[in-house]
């Protein structure tokens, strides 16, 4: 099995440490992976506002890169979700469904392709796991609060193996951080209204980091610590999972 | 950019905007209590969007069973093409009847009609019976909630109003005096009533009747002294039987304030002796929206107001910052078909965090189509030309492998040495209330390079 590893534009930019985390951990869970070089992005911020028609060519890029891949893996659910559901209608052809069905985020992928229900590591502190809208609601790597049934979490198992992690409870526990892409930007108030909200459930619980599996919501987060001088932090998955095991 | 700027001015009162995300939280956990003691709920869900799918597909068959079996039970059938339509056919109604009062109960199509302000111009005195609607009928405010119109004023702001409307004691805002006050005022208009009006939840094309919901009991009230009883529905509502009409209740109160089922589940077959029903169904502009291909499963909608409920944008925001009858995700798709431009910012007041189609009691994918209606908004030419500068270049960027590379380089250095106050201004939104990431020296694909991949 050979697998790419999607390296979403921001994360490439700003976060290249969940990069580096990611990969590392892949490798030593024994997956041969490696990250096709000039990635860019998938064009989530242009369709979401409006402009599907035009990733087009960010798009077939995407395809291009990634087609020849067995699998192909990301830390974010978000961008993952993009892949499988907005990729424009004309880009529609075998290799696109081919990268369609076989892109996963990071935590989707180790349960689901590697079967892996826990890791053989050790992380003592208490985190709070914030639920990442488009890997929860999107891909259904976890139960929704608002739909009845049994509840699991892909992202929470995992961590949970972990040695004398504490994972707290939240009041609510999937409430969105309010980041939303442009929607950070185009409705500045609220989003950052919703971010401090959520950061004030984490500590209000006792968490003293904050993780996730999309490191954007985790940058709207930590704009709205660093901003405040708040003593919490934030941890992408991978950074955690990584470290636990090393 | 409407929606955000009244949002702004909402939420700069920080401890109300608190209250009033609490109190409509507490009303999604009621209904979340609710759906955990169905083991079904799922199925129920499935059922109802199945049941609403297939009637709107055959929309026409179950609307002329509805009226041939309506028009049976000496009910008489009127249809409006529009909102204007609408409103004279009532207007007419009472005028014949020789009658200058209307008391009604909730009915948010009335409100889409903007009724009541048509008929107090032609000099008719509308009583609205239902305590939310009274409450902002007084206020001369809109509803800001489909299911709680007056969510947003707190018992303090009742009671005032109270005390000059109905001469409460000053200074009490005890919720059940206040109730009782408004309850021996509606009695008064409830026995004078010679024309009452209702909406419509529920029209059951195999028998001709149709079904009101209500918890204060306010439409039976109305009805039973008049000697007219005029129901407005939009075409939507029509549902092929007793069968299907169980699935929905089963899921309308509890999806919208969490009770298992509404106080009052009045069931209308046909007028009393001596009475008349006058039933107006209305289309204004659902015919058009049904033919809208990525938009059409909106119709389903049974307005429970639950995706309002749960929507971390609307609680944040309030009602009136939509600027439409109907608010809330629901609304956020609604109005674009109603009008485009003007609500053309709706779509956008959303994170997309699908909270909303999660708990949809008829499953309507209304994050999926908030953003199927910004592709609209963008290609009628009504996105901003602001907001579409940034993003296009943006996306001239990210199609450019190598430029990207060279101009994250760029711009991360230029952030690392930029002087705060140059980062930090009105022209940065995002740094308004958050700082941005610390720029690092290497991206990830050149740490790749340096160390995975040689070449």
């Amino acid at each position: 099995m050979k697998a790419g590893l999607f390296i979403p534009c921001y994360i490439d930019q700003f976060y290249p440490q969940v990069g580096i985390d990611t990969l590392e951990l892949l490798e030593k869970l024994g997956v041969e992976i490696e990250s096709p070089l000039n990635q860019t992005c998938c064009g989530q911020p242009l369709a979401n506002s409006g402009m599907e028609k035009e990733t087009l060519k960010i798009c077939s890029h995407f395809i291009q890169l990634f087609g020849s891949y067995d699998v192909i893996v990301s830390p974010s659910g978000s961008c993952v979700l993009h892949i499988k559901e907005h990729v424009p209608e004309s880009l529609h052809d075998q290799v696109y469904f081919h990268v369609r069905d076989h892109i996963y985020e990071l935590t989707e992928f180790m349960t689901d392709i590697l079967k892996i229900d826990g890791l053989d590591g050790h992380f003592p502190h208490r985190v709070g796991l914030h639920q990442s809208c488009h890997g929860l609601r999107g891909l259904r790597n976890g139960k929704s609060s608002e739909l009845a049934g049994k509840g699991f979490g892909k992202a929470r198992a995992i961590l949970s193996s972990l040695k004398d992690i504490h994972l707290v409870e939240l009041d609510r526990r999937d409430e969105c951080c309010g980041f939303g892409g442009t929607f950070s930007v185009f409705e500045e108030a609220v989003s950052v209204r919703m971010g401090k909200d959520r950061i004030h459930d984490h500590m209000k619980n006792g968490a003293e980091i904050i993780t996730a599996t999309d490191m954007s919501c985790l940058m709207h987060l930590e704009g709205l610590i660093k901003r405040n001088h708040q003593p919490i932090r934030v941890m992408h998955i991978a950074e955690i999972l990584n470290a636990a095991i090393s | 950019m409407k929606h955000a700027r009244a949002a702004r001015e909402f939420l700069r009162n920080g401890p109300r905007t608190d209250w009033h995300d609490q109190a409509l939280w507490y009303v999604r956990q009621k209904r979340d209590l609710q759906k955990d003691g169905i083991p079904d709920w799922e199925d129920l869900r499935e059922q109802a969007s199945a049941i609403k799918e297939h009637t709107l597909s055959n929309l026409d068959q179950y609307l002329e069973e509805f009226e041939t079996n309506a028009l049976r039970n000496g009910i008489r059938v009127h249809w409006a093409l529009n909102a204007q339509e609408h409103n004279h056919m009532v207007l007419e109604i009472l005028q014949q009847a020789g009658v200058n009062r209307l008391v009604k109960s909730k009915s948010m199509l009335t409100e889409e009609c903007q009724m009541n302000p048509f008929l107090e111009k032609k000099g008719i005195e509308v009583i609205e019976s239902d305590l939310g609607e009274r409450i902002i009928q007084f206020a001369e405010q809109d509803p800001s909630h489909i299911v709680l119109p007056a969510i947003h004023m707190k018992k303090e702001e009742v009671g005032k109003l109270f005390e000059k409307k109905l001469g409460t004691k000053p200074g009490n805002h005890d919720p059940q005096y206040l109730t009782g006050a408004a309850r021996k005022h509606l009695r008064e208009h409830f026995l004078a009533a010679e024309v009452a009006m209702t909406g419509v939840n529920f029209a059951l094309a195999e028998s001709g009747g149709f079904v009101v919901c209500t918890n204060e009991g306010n439409a039976d009230m109305g009805i039973h002294h008049a000697s007219i009883h005029i129901a407005s529905m939009g075409i939507e509502k029509v549902i092929p039987g007793k069968e299907h009409l169980a699935v929905f209740l089963r899921l309308l109160a509890r999806s919208a304030t969490g009770q298992p089922v509404t106080t009052y589940t009045s069931h209308f077959q046909r007028p009393d002796r001596d009475k008349e029903i006058h039933l107006i169904i209305v289309d204004n502009g659902r015919s058009e929206h049904l033919g809208k291909d990525k938009f059409w499963r909106a119709l389903k909608c049974i307005r429970c107001g639950a995706c309002l409920n749960t929507c971390p944008v609307y609680r944040r925001s309030g009602g009136h910052s939509y600027g439409y009858t109907i608010p809330g995700p629901i609304g956020s798709i609604l109005t674009p078909r109603v009008d485009l431009k003007a609500f053309s910012d709706l779509p956008y007041a959303s994170s997309l965090c699908g909270s909303c189609s999660d708990v949809c009691p008829v499953k309507i994918e209304i994050h999926e189509q908030l953003y199927h209606w910004r592709q609209e908004v963008n290609e009628q030419g009504e996105l901003s030309r602001k907001k579409k500068l940034g993003i296009r270049f943006m996306g001239r960027l990210l199609a450019r492998p190598r430029l990207y590379q060279k101009s994250g380089k760029f711009a991360r250095k230029a952030l690392r040495i930029t002087p705060r106050f140059l980062v930090y201004n009105r022209l940065n939104p995002w740094g308004l209330s958050r700082d941005l990431p610390e720029p690092p020296r290497q991206s990830f694909q050149e740490w790749y390079r340096e160390n995975r991949n040689k070449s």
